[in-house]
């Protein structure tokens, strides 16, 4: 077997058993992403991604991660490491710390080999928002991987890395995890800490893993999980996060959301979705249908909600601390006016425009505060539904990867990529999403939903379901 | 819809500088868009407590210590213009 081919976890234990070192294993996924056919990285770090691998090689017992290379999305801040967030504003720029998640991981052993392309400030469905081209999917290159973390997912799926952080607001890990047909899991609000994510919507950002199989994203998110001081939303962590290995699903009641279900999802992606819901009964479970009656007004919540938080976030960036800046401006107004127009691609814009007009005097109650309201009642749909069922489920995404430049031309019809993901995102619950078979040829992503905090749940739920799909297409395009 | 002047209005309050074709696409583009967001004045929501954090959090506080912060000199690494200790900004006004 290729050492690209490994999983995170087969990897961590052929080091542990003395058959291949750290620096071998991270000099493979090297020379894999540095022949980037899918523009997944936007930068990769050889000297130290090999220099760190050494040096766990030489250390006398093993880290628990034992030096297994790791891409990290470019949202998240690396010191001294380029970061952009796929933006022009923050081109060459060089962090001064690292973000929470990426100490904790870099600590638990694990290495960094690059940072991983996505749409501008997180903000898209396909990755062609980024101010640098799009990540291609390896399943079909002349189609998107899906976003805003579409090189986290495209790096994973193209055995570039066996697993990568990314971030999700409003699906920016599922979605791409979907079409690009592997694991993508968005944890619980404030599980993961913040600190060095730069942010987008802080009601909504959370990070989480990518990886291949549900097992390493339970083992990627154990080494992440947890309150930080840096980030006062990050929560001490009930319980330890478990590596699933049970293979049943007794006395699992699955609710399956009647309205994600039906029109407005693909045929293909819905046949697929049911033929992987109709192996829980014989698992042991049970399949409950359910409504959230006011999920049909999740994306129209969310494009107020997310940015309105953008558009002070983004505030930020005023070409004065780091970043770029407009050349030859005569006042202060005309500097921060040019630096930003200059500095920031169209979508970026129109969100900032968006979430500016829902917050202006005079519109702020019948948007925001409007908004924030159906917020709630979204959230009391989600806790009607867990208390008759303990798993909520629906297809990830409402397609399959879709063709570059299909959607870019209408802001809204990009916008309905995320209509399955966002509800949960909007009540900060935590969810994953699993490869469940093909339509067209091209992966389909189940996902799965849980109560806060029920992690463990979650995934032990996504275990059995990915053992009884035995999923084990891989890209066509993607050699050993 | 929104008009031209509530366009222009909104690119000066976000200190964005737009280009005479992109502020005509952006109206449209945002005029679509609220047309659709439009939805959530459908419901009754007097009654309705808003949302400002999906998991109820308590106050954080921590120990009022100092400690080491970014030293001066990385924290003006980044920065595209320095004067002395400080960052260099264009005149005001």
């Amino acid at each position: 077997m290729a050492l690209t081919d490994l999983t995170a976890e087969q990897a961590i234990a052929a080091i542990v058993a003395g058959e291949v070192s750290s620096t071998d294993l991270v000099e493979a996924h090297l020379a894999r992403a540095e022949r980037d056919d899918w523009h997944s990285f936007l930068a990769i770090d050889r000297q130290g991604a090999l220099a760190r691998a050494r040096q766990i090689d030489a250390l006398p017992e093993r880290l628990p991660l034992a030096g297994v290379p790791i891409a990290i999305k470019d949202a998240l801040s690396t010191r001294d490491l380029p970061t952009t967030a796929g933006s022009r504003i923050l081109e060459g720029f060089r962090p001064v710390y690292t973000a929470t998640c990426v100490a904790r991981l870099e600590q638990a052993g694990a290495v960094v080999i690059g940072k991983t392309n996505m749409d501008e400030f997180a903000m898209g469905s396909s990755c062609e928002n980024s101010a640098y081209g799009p990540s291609l999917n390896p399943w079909d290159p002349t189609r998107v991987p899906g976003g805003s973390s579409g090189g986290s997912a495209s790096s994973v799926a193209a055995r570039q890395v066996p697993w990568s952080l990314g971030s999700d607001t409003g699906g920016s890990i599922r979605q791409p995890a979907a079409l690009c047909g592997i694991v993508g899991m968005k944890p619980t609000y404030g599980a993961v800490s913040r600190y060095g994510l730069i942010a987008f919507a802080s009601s909504l950002d959370q990070v989480g893993p990518f990886a291949r199989t549900v097992r390493d994203a339970a083992i990627l998110l154990q080494a992440i999980v947890g309150r930080d001081p840096m980030d006062s939303t990050s929560l001490d962590w009930p319980e330890p996060i478990l590596v699933p290995d049970a293979e049943r699903l007794d006395g699992v009641r699955v609710g399956v959301v009647e309205e994600l279900m039906g029109d407005g999802i693909d045929p293909g992606v819905r046949a697929a979705c049911q033929a992987a819901l109709d192996r829980v009964e014989a698992l042991g479970g049970t399949l409950v249908p359910i409504r959230l009656p006011h999920a049909q007004y999740g994306l129209a919540t969310y494009y107020l909600i997310a940015p309105a938080e953008c558009s002070a976030n983004l505030a930020r960036f005023d070409g004065i601390r780091y970043g770029h800046r407009a050349a030859d401006t005569d006042n202060l107004l005309e500097h921060y006016e040019r630096t930003r127009g200059e500095g920031f691609g169209p979508e970026v814009k129109r969100r900032i425009m968006l979430g500016t007009f829902a917050l202006s005097s005079g519109y702020y109650e019948a948007y925001y505060g409007q908004a924030q309201r159906v917020r709630t009642l979204i959230i009391q749909d989600f806790a009607e539904a867990f208390a008759e069922v303990d798993i909520v489920a629906s297809p990830t995404s409402p397609s399959v990867a879709f063709s570059l430049g299909e959607r870019t031309a209408d802001p809204l019809s990009m916008y309905l990529s995320d209509i399955c993901t966002i509800p949960i995102s909007l009540a900060g619950l935590p969810s994953i999403s699993i490869p469940c078979g093909l339509s067209e040829g091209l992966p389909v992503g189940l996902q799965l939903a849980a109560p806060a905090f029920r992690e463990n749940r979650l995934l032990a739920t996504a275990h059995a379901l990915e053992t009884a799909i035995g999923f084990t297409d891989r890209p066509a395009g993607v050699g050993a | 819809m929104i008009d031209d002047d509530v366009t222009r209005h909104v690119a000066r309050l976000a200190r964005l500088a737009l280009t005479e074709a992109e502020m005509e696409r952006m109206q449209h583009e945002l005029s679509a868009i609220l047309d659709y967001v439009d939805q959530v004045q459908e419901l009754a929501l007097a009654a309705v407590e808003p949302t400002t954090h999906a998991i109820p959090l308590e106050k954080v506080f921590r120990d009022d210590v100092a400690s080491a912060s970014i030293p001066v000199e990385l924290a003006l690494r980044e920065a595209p213009e320095v004067l002395g200790d400080g960052f260099a900004v264009p005149r005001m006004g």
